[in-house]
């Protein structure tokens, strides 16, 4: 079972700093989104509006067809797990029986499971927790609830890395038995992007772009070679960043290349290269690059 | 594993033609399912679904509902086929594009795809060993494909 969410016109502020700009944004039922933005680009703003935490300053959230807020059919199949977690107090058995009894789609095996794989103390409260563990209790909460919309603000980012590729192969594994909406935010790319089938890259409270993951990787290249004939191969391109080394220059492109543009690199001696998503997303949102 | 610039799902379909091409897989024979694939390579399901659609649509792989995807009879030829027919296009003609940069004149090249047919035992072909063969480059061609 999956969840639809409708962003509509969207704006949260706090006081006098917005958080979210009008942002209008649909995620189709049963696809993983990934969720990229720096620091303070309002990822963890637009999720938890999304989640019913918190309300729109205007504008309007549809999470499968209906208002989230103070909605309890639609709250009970939105999981938002958020780093640092938020557990009632209780020990980390109590937290796992609280959200059985809140999710109706709890799987009770997968976290006993996980709970196994990430070694979890069940008789010491979340508090009592490292920062690894805490963070391994919300991936074990926000995979078991089987929620139509499970969104991951960050929230594996506290474990080590053995534990974060565990994370992402059960998150795989169990998305693929059984299907449904989900979010993770992320600024570190490089270890996530294949998990995505779109992308959204927030900027500055708004939506830069939200397109299929592998599109998008393929819409970045380097152009490598004598500092002349990449500035003509270039010319007329987006250009995003480039690099030089004595008379050798490297440019970073975005976009489709015109047709043949292939075959004149190679005749003229260039190379052309891939660009990581990591580092699109850099070229995307850094400073004087935007747009 | 699957890096380059290539999209992923290009990647996986290419490695399925290769082991079809190779024998690996058989007429008939299952592949992977796409939940093997996401969690072997730690790839979205839907990347690998991608892969598959695309070597359906070229009779490559067939679906058998509930099972899973399988090799189509008759696809080896067909992709042999395919190969033959882009394989002076693809494969030779930047052969002989990185021969004129270099400045390796045509006998040599001929030489040496001489002395590599003699090598691998083809019987219609033999070596003449007048002229020292040149070594190969640095960074051969690659396949494009």
């Amino acid at each position: 079972m999956s969840f639809a969410v409708e962003v509509r016109d969207l704006t949260v502020r706090y006081g006098r700093a917005t958080a979210v700009d009008n942002v209008s944004l649909r995620l189709e039922p049963g696809v993983v989104y990934g969720l990229l933005g720096r620091n303070g680009a309002g990822k963890t703003s637009l999720l938890s509006t999304i989640a019913a935490f918190q309300r729109a300053s205007s504008g309007s959230v549809l999470v499968d067809g209906e208002d989230p807020y103070e909605n309890a059919r639609v709250m009970a199949g939105i999981a938002l797990v958020r780093e640092g977690g938020d557990f009632p107090e209780e020990k980390v058995r109590g937290v796992l029986d609280f959200a059985a009894r809140l999710r109706p789609h709890w799987s009770a095996e997968l976290a006993a499971e996980l709970v196994d794989r990430f070694e979890l103390p069940l008789d010491k409260k979340p508090t009592q927790l490292s920062r690894g563990k805490r963070s391994a209790l919300g991936v074990v909460v926000g995979l078991a609830s089987r929620a139509p919309l499970t969104m991951f603000d960050e929230a594996y980012l506290g474990l080590d890395a053995p534990s974060r590729y565990a994370f992402y192969d059960a998150l795989l594994a169990d998305y693929a038995a059984h299907p449904r909406t989900i979010v993770l935010s992320s600024h570190l790319i490089e270890e996530v992007e294949r998990l995505f089938e779109r992308v959204i890259i927030l900027d500055q409270g708004t939506v830069l772009l939200e397109e299929d993951a592998e599109d998008l990787r393929s819409r970045g290249r380097t152009v490598t070679g004598p500092q002349d004939e990449v500035e003509a191969f270039v010319t007329g391109l987006r250009v995003v960043g480039r690099a030089q080394l004595g008379r050798t220059l490297q440019v970073t492109v975005v976009g489709d290349l015109p047709p043949g543009a292939e075959q004149r690199a190679v005749e003229a001696g260039l190379e052309l290269g891939s660009v990581p998503l990591q580092d699109l997303f850099v070229h995307l949102t850094s400073k004087g690059e935007r747009r | 594993m699957f890096d380059g610039r290539e999209p992923i799902y290009l990647q996986i379909a290419e490695q399925i033609r290769a082991q079809v091409v190779s024998g690996a897989l058989g007429e008939d024979e299952q592949v992977m399912s796409t939940t093997q694939y996401a969690t072997t390579f730690r790839i979205n399901p839907a990347t690998a679904q991608k892969a598959f659609a695309e070597l359906v649509e070229e009779g490559v792989l067939y679906k058998r509902r509930g099972l899973g995807m399988f090799v189509a009879p008759g696809a080896r030829e067909r992709l042999l086929e395919r190969r033959r027919a882009s394989f002076f296009a693809e494969v030779v003609d930047p052969v002989a594009a990185q021969a004129r940069v270099l400045g390796i004149p045509l006998a040599d090249v001929v030489a040496r795809l001489e002395q590599r047919f003699a090598a691998d035992g083809d019987p219609s072909h033999t070596a003449d060993d007048g002229a020292a063969a040149p070594s190969a480059p640095d960074h051969p061609q690659e396949d494009p494909r």
